[in-house]
């Protein structure tokens, strides 16, 4: 019987270590998490404690992951409804498409960032560059900003729609389709009135899951929009931004003096977990509705 | 509702209607092809990922790319002896360019380039170009060094682009981060899937699926700031920044994959496997241990495979808990630099198009290869499971 | 390809089903009615397997059809042939004709949509859209073009009426239609089906998964509603069979072993095989 009590041990120190990050954070967090400090633009001197606010990170956290959000869902959900409504499942497409979509989800972060620097910033922002700005010295397009980094944050993000999306679409009960076919409605009329209506609530999970996955990657943004400071919000879509998590990295690797900045460090982190984990838990809760209605449709 | 009520959908000859032919939705078609499309390129988004990436690293692999910052010197008589073609190549100009200079002007560049030879570096390195596999894998006695070795040293008068240092450091982290996630997770998946409670179930599992929602830059940043001086303190080793540290703050990143995976991966293990041993006369944990765990082991195999490209691939802990030294040391208690941490600190100082530049989109796509690769011999063992599982119950 | 002769009435049955039976089911004449579906040679292939065997039958228009026989031996199959259900399943390759009301249903310039509207269909299971009561019916009739109106809500009591589940429900018809019971929700599958006016309803086991009293309702249905409609039922049970339909089919691997007058299947089949399986002596 010992082994069984190793394994509760093991449970107890994963909860454990969960527990200490996050009584780390939330304790040297919470003092100097304050209204001004959330809602006060950065000052010129980010280090210093007094005067900095991280209302810019947080503006273009979220504004790069809106864009992202306008990208991935619709494309993530036609994906998904072409695999599980249109594909034929046993094609050799069908099974091409769905293990890319695998990998996809084991590249590294990292490599989406060269990949969005490759692809977004050199040869389509370069391309973009030759065709409209031809005689321009300085490039518009082929440099880092926050449209290159929503899309390749968006390529980074598909496979969790698409495969939260066909979860979905999966637990509704075939008869549902069958019946809406025997009336004479085309497939897309199944699709849209009877099929995408039940699927709604997976399709949410898929979007928060990849909302709070993206919002605190940095690796994929770090050469493709993040900025160290910038004066400014951004206006356009070719513009640098500030970055929550990339402002973590900042604050902790960057910074002159670590004892004195750890108080906004640790606000900040706070900050983003809060983010990160409310969407998580959402998440998870629409997600646990899905899977036990999904258990009484079959 | 009788024969004699009238309908309105009803007419009068009802089998009419059903031969009209099929191309009258040209809307349905549309958007059918449209979806058809967009999830198409979807996948080619895939393949575009490898090609950028590949593409760029592409001169190096075929040692079409030279570092080599030293040139061979043509003296000046070479203008008379060798052929103009030769000429106007050596001087960097286009046939046009070559043929509208009279004789002065060449003389003066080939001059220049003399100049320019004599003021480049002395060592006798500058000609070599580090590029070719062999400076990539193998030590080579640099000039000032006194014996052969590996170095990844990219922004210096020679650039030096030994990988094997990274491929040690990349090792040496996710060899502790597997270390300590996997014993770890396993138990918990064991404990969490055969021996707690439905109840308990329910709480647990998400809760430990919630270390997943930790972003890794805050994983990186409580190894940088409050794990690495505890480590140190307890250990008592010289470098606070190491392997061994980024390796533990990896696995904490890790944990929820190789848990999630092995976790549904005995779940999925009939439930009449442990009935048939329960009744046998086996206590829960002897079921788990030694009915269940076996009948899952390709699943458990799966997990210890995600976590490795999981933990291969992993940036921000690395970067901001290994040190970032990439010097080659069989010591888990040294400075160790990854790959991923090489790419995050250095491809933003380097120039598009330029080597080194290059050479960081080579590690991208090594990464890639060495991540692809363990998603299908996961998914491998994933589908051996389903069907050993299919086969016997 | 050699034609099978083709399995239709008999001659004799005119005078075998009212005279010697007398039973108010086959009190309309088998031999009377119009033939509305005829099937000749129908094979069908799921893959290299074939399901269906060069199946020729006639359905008489307004009678109720019954398909029997042991599981898996077809006659559900057969049956989704005619508004097309198999479509939808990969890799299955029909072949033969089915012709209703004259014209090909597998002709290339045969619309799936507007057959299917015309072949109603009841399922197995019953499968309301997770919708209100009044939605289930309307969503039909909304598909086929039909706007909210006067008009709208007169047909879905209309088809409530018809599907004998008007005085049950009309006071919650905007209540979710996931609260009612399995009997109700196979009346209002029946109803959603007969909203759109089809000419041929198709029932797959449509009483499968009921209580006795249940499938006692929807029998009765049954026989209402064959005054409006072809149909043809699917079913395992063989009382019901014998209780409800005019003429009974019975199929074995895919193969139709005998078609007859409903009375003649049950007291004097023709075939050794029938009368093994409906003396329960197998399936």
């Amino acid at each position: 019987m010992a082994g069984a009590g190793i394994t509760l041990a093991a449970t107890l120190l994963i909860l454990l270590i969960l527990a200490i990050i996050l009584g780390n954070v939330l304790w040297h967090g919470l003092p100097s998490l304050s209204f001004r400090f959330v809602f006060s633009g950065a000052d010129r001197d980010m280090f210093d404690v007094n005067k900095a606010g991280i209302l810019p990170m947080l503006v273009g956290t979220a504004s790069r992951v809106i864009l992202m959000s306008f990208f991935v869902i619709p494309v993530g959900v036609i994906t998904a409804i072409y695999l599980n409504e249109y594909a034929k499942p046993t094609s050799a497409t069908t099974r091409v498409i769905r293990s890319a979509v695998n990998n996809l989800a084991g590249v590294p972060s990292i490599v989406f960032g060269l990949f969005g620097m490759g692809f977004f910033i050199h040869f389509a922002g370069g391309s973009m560059d030759r065709l409209f700005h031809p005689g321009s010295a300085e490039p518009v397009w082929n440099k880092p900003g926050i449209l290159w980094a929503s899309l390749t944050l968006a390529v980074m993000t598909m496979p969790l729609v698409i495969v939260a999306t066909e979860e979905s679409l999966k637990a509704i009960a075939p008869g549902l389709r069958e019946a809406s076919l025997a009336l004479g409605a085309t497939k897309l009329e199944t699709v849209r009135k009877i099929v995408l209506p039940q699927a709604l609530p997976g399709i949410l999970t898929g979007g928060i899951l990849a909302v709070s996955r993206a919002g605190g990657e940095v690796a994929p943004i770090l050469f493709t929009g993040a900025a160290y400071y910038m004066a400014h919000y951004p206006q356009a879509l070719t513009d640098q931004f500030m970055d929550l998590g990339y402002h973590v990295f900042v604050l902790s690797t960057q910074s002159p003096n670590v004892d004195q900045t750890r108080p906004i460090l640790f606000a900040t982190v706070l900050t983003l977990l809060l983010l990160t984990f409310t969407l998580n838990v959402v998440a998870i809760i629409i997600r646990a509705r899905i899977r036990r209605g999904m258990r009484a449709a079959h | 509702m009788t024969s004699g009520t009238t309908h309105p959908l009803e007419n009068a000859d009802p089998w009419a209607g059903i031969r009209r032919g099929q191309q009258r939705r040209p809307v349905e078609w549309l958007v059918e092809r449209a979806i058809h499309a967009i999830s198409l390129s979807a996948i080619v988004g895939v393949f575009l990922i490898f090609i950028f990436v590949a593409r760029e690293a592409l001169p190096i692999v075929l040692g079409r790319a030279t570092s080599a910052s030293a040139t061979q010197v043509i003296p000046l008589e070479g203008l008379d002896t060798r052929s103009p073609a030769e000429i106007q190549k050596y001087l960097g100009l286009t046939p046009e360019q070559f043929a509208a200079l009279d004789r002065d002007a060449k003389v003066d560049l080939m001059n220049l380039k003399l100049e320019t030879a004599k003021g480049a570096s002395k060592d006798r390195d500058a000609a070599v170009n580090t590029l070719e596999w062999r400076y990539l894998l193998l030590p080579y006695q640099w000039s000032g060094y006194d014996k052969p070795e590996m170095i990844w040293q990219p922004v210096s008068s020679i650039h030096k682009y030994n990988i094997i240092p990274l491929l040690i450091g990349t090792l040496k982290a996710t060899i502790v981060a597997l270390l300590f996630a996997v014993p770890l997770s396993l138990a918990a998946a064991i404990y969490v899937s055969q021996l707690s409670s439905p109840r308990l179930k329910e709480w647990l599992k998400p809760g430990i699926e919630l270390l997943a929602g930790i972003p890794s830059v805050v994983l990186g940043f409580f190894g940088l700031l409050i794990m690495a001086s505890f480590l140190q303190e307890v250990f008592g080793y010289e470098s606070r920044l190491n392997a061994f540290v980024a390796g533990i703050a990896l696995g904490f990143a890790i944990i929820p994959v190789t848990f999630s995976i092995a976790e549904d991966a005995l779940t999925s293990v009939p439930g009449s496997y442990v009935h048939g041993a329960l009744a046998l006369g086996s206590t829960r944990w002897q079921a788990a241990w030694r009915i269940v765990l076996p009948a899952a082991i390709p699943g458990v195999f799966a997990a210890v495979v995600l976590g490795f490209g999981r933990a291969v691939g992993e940036t921000m802990v690395v970067l901001m808990a290994s040190g970032n030294a990439s010097i080659v040391s069989a010591s888990l208690f040294d400075s160790t630099r990854t790959i991923t941490a090489t790419i995050a600190a250095e491809l933003a100082e380097t120039v598009f198009g330029e080597h080194h530049y290059r050479m960081l989109f080579l590690l991208g796509a090594l990464l890639f290869g060495v991540t692809f690769l363990s998603n299908l011999v996961a998914e491998s063992f994933i589908h051996r499971l389903k069907k050993q599982l299919e086969g016997k119950a | 390809m050699t034609s099978t002769p083709k399995i239709s009435i008999p001659p004799s049955a005119e005078a075998v089903a009212p005279g010697e039976t007398g039973e108010a089911p086959q009190a309309r004449s088998a031999a009377d009615s119009r033939i509305l579906i005829e099937s000749s040679d129908v094979s069908l292939f799921y893959g290299p397997s074939q399901a269906l065997k060069r199946i020729s039958i006639d359905i008489r228009e307004r009678l109720v059809t019954a398909f029997i026989g042991p599981s898996g031996c077809g006659k559900s199959t057969f049956l989704r042939c005619f508004n097309r259900m198999n479509d939808l399943i990969d890799h299955v390759r029909v072949q033969g004709r089915i012709q209703i009301g004259g014209h090909d249903i597998y002709s290339g310039d045969v619309d799936v949509i507007e057959l299917r509207k015309r072949v109603g269909m009841v399922f197995q299971k019953s499968n309301p859209f997770p919708k209100s009561i009044f939605e289930n019916i309307a969503y039909g009739l909304r598909l086929h073009g039909m706007r909210n109106g006067p008009e709208l809500q007169g047909v879905v009591e209309q088809s409530l009426r018809g599907a004998a589940l008007w005085d049950e429900v009309k006071d919650r018809l905007h209540s979710s239609a996931l609260g009612l019971s399995g009997g109700q929700q196979q009346r209002l599958c029946i109803a959603r089906a007969i909203a759109i006016r089809p000419q041929i309803l198709l029932m797959d086991e449509p009483a499968s998964a009921l209580d006795p009293i249940a499938t006692a309702k929807i029998e009765e249905l049954i026989l209402e509603l064959k005054k409006e409609f072809t149909i043809v039922i699917v079913t395992h049970n063989m009382q019901q069979a014998a209780r409800i339909s005019d003429l009974t089919a019975f199929f074995y691997l895919g193969e139709l072993i005998e078609y007859d007058v409903t009375t003649k299947i049950f007291t004097n089949p023709g075939k050794k095989q029938t009368e093994d399986y409906v003396t329960g002596r197998f399936g």
